[in-house]
């Protein structure tokens, strides 16, 4: 469960206002808005990543408003993936539960499970130099799932890939969040994905943050800033 | 409603040819790097391999070459030492007074090397009474040299550090803190290896100035044969006897150390880079 209450936040020439929203255990949120309305910064504070200035952030019915990123029990993909250059794929979904002391054959065990799951098993010993698009958004959710958060937010992980691509990650983030029973938290600004996963759909609207019932999203889409839907094909892979 | 003109192309434009920008652009390049090169081959020219190998021969510069590559080493380590976290603190965290200390950081590279060299000596004399015996250990001493060195090379590491830890993106640390990673983790599991060819590059530039001090080291640790004789201090000792050919000799012996470790840094570092 991921429960926002009365949250306020400052960053640069923007801010939310006391800002209320929840997202239930299991359940799969989508939160849209224009560019630099602070989308980002938002699930930055979820994450422990950014000071709020007042209200309150519950992960799993705890209160974790003052808690270290590290405590959180969260699982975070930023916007490019942010994936560790001197890593290889399983060195990458190893990482979390080497930290956390796990033995190494539970380890292989977890980062083959993992591959499965995310269609990367052929990529495991390769150095992420290279990858596509697609492959590194993989490698980036199998990393914040590895060590099985009851939270997941994600960043536009599709915001770079090509519509091909981005039809089967689809198929991909509905295994993650059955898999995994995750409560996940989206942040996008293209309606089709929003359509295709959202169970929950948030918009920040003048520093609120507004639900929108599921049937809205035509008039989201319509609110959304132009590049929202992103024509077909002029997308960079 | 007015009239909207016919479409009347433009005369066809052709663009003037490329030919003078190159040129000019490469003969200014060719004439620096030309000057560089013909420098290094009037030394050549002027020593012969009998001079060459006599001086390596002489017991005063063997010593001077043995000092030079340990103190070297040591103040580029020493360097990198300071430079990593000074680098990563001036690179990632907005503090009151961040711009002092980063002006402060400069002052060795902008000090002119002589006042540097005398600051140091001043400094120690402000070493009180009961510590005489310290004071005595470093001051002329070898010490003197490994801090004189030290103290200009550090500030260049340190720029070049934080450059290096300016170019890896922040999200790949808090990523690390959300997997579960103290500081000190995603800095050392996260940061440092993708910073490894920072820090090649940074350690080789501090030895390469530690190489070329001279001024503070004067001051600092004196010019003594076999005490604290480094290259740079034999190339002034020969140099002020007259002899130039032993002194250039010398110098020659500089640059061929200090092209090693360019070349040594280099294919190092660039293999680090892709594994």
């Amino acid at each position: 469960m991921i429960r926002v209450s009365e949250l306020s936040l400052r960053s640069g020439n923007f801010y939310l206002e006391r800002v209320s929203f929840e997202v239930a255990t299991g359940q799969y949120g989508v939160l849209m808005g224009r560019t630099g309305s602070g989308k980002t910064t938002l699930l930055e504070s979820i994450a422990g990543l950014k000071p709020v200035a007042a209200g309150r952030i519950e992960l799993g019915g705890r209160d974790v408003t003052r808690s270290k990123p590290a405590e959180r029990n969260l699982g975070y993909v930023p916007q490019d993936g942010a994936l560790f250059t001197t890593m290889s794929v399983s060195d990458h979904l190893a990482f979390a539960l080497e930290i956390r002391r796990i033995s190494r054959a539970e380890i292989e065990r977890r980062v083959l499970e993992l591959a499965e799951w995310l269609e990367i098993e052929h990529l495991l010993d390769r150095s992420i130099r290279g990858l596509s698009g697609g492959e590194k958004q993989r490698v980036a959710i199998g990393r914040a799932i590895s060590f099985r958060p009851g939270t997941l937010l994600l960043d536009e992980p599709l915001s770079a890939l090509d519509d091909v691509t981005r039809a089967h990650m689809y198929v991909v983030l509905e295994r993650v969040r059955k898999l995994t029973g995750a409560t996940i938290l989206h942040v996008t600004h293209n309606a089709s994905e929003a359509a295709s996963l959202a169970d929950r759909l948030f918009r920040i609207e003048d520093g609120q943050v507004v639900e929108h019932p599921l049937p809205d999203l035509d008039r989201v889409h319509s609110n959304t800033d132009s590049h929202a839907g992103g024509t077909p094909g002029s997308k960079l892979h | 409603m007015s009239q909207i003109a016919p479409r009347e192309a433009f005369p066809e434009h052709r663009a003037r040819t490329d030919v003078p920008f190159f040129l000019l652009m490469g003969l200014i390049g060719a004439f620096y790097v030309g000057c560089i090169l013909l420098m290094l081959l009037a030394d050549l020219a002027y020593t012969s391999p009998g001079e060459f190998l006599g001086a390596f021969a002489k017991p005063e510069i063997r010593y001077s070459l043995r000092l030079t590559m340990v103190s070297c080493t040591m103040s580029a380590i020493l360097s990198l030492v300071f430079a990593i976290p000074i680098g990563y603190l001036m690179s990632r965290y907005r503090f009151r007074g961040r711009n002092l200390v980063d002006a402060i950081l400069d002052i060795p590279i902008v000090l002119p090397p002589l006042v540097i060299g005398l600051s140091l000596l001043i400094l120690f004399q402000y070493v009180p009474a009961r510590f005489t015996a310290f004071r005595e250990a470093i001051v002329y001493q070898v010490p003197a040299v490994v801090i004189a060195q030290f103290m200009v090379a550090c500030a260049f590491a340190v720029r070049t550090m934080r450059a290096t830890f300016d170019q890896i993106d922040s999200r790949r640390e808090q990523v690390a803190l959300t997997l579960g990673c103290s500081r000190s983790q995603a800095f050392g599991l996260v940061v440092l290896p993708e910073a490894w060819r920072g820090i090649v590059t940074s350690g080789t530039l501090a030895w390469a100035r530690a190489l070329g001090e001279f001024g503070p080291l004067l001051i600092f640790a004196g010019a003594t044969r076999r005490k604290t004789e480094v290259l740079s201090t034999t190339v002034f000792l020969e140099l002020s006897i007259g002899n130039l050919e032993a002194a250039v000799a010398v110098s020659l012996i500089m640059v061929a150390s200090a092209v090693i470790v360019l070349i040594v840094a280099r294919t190092w570092g660039t293999r680090a880079l892709d594994p």
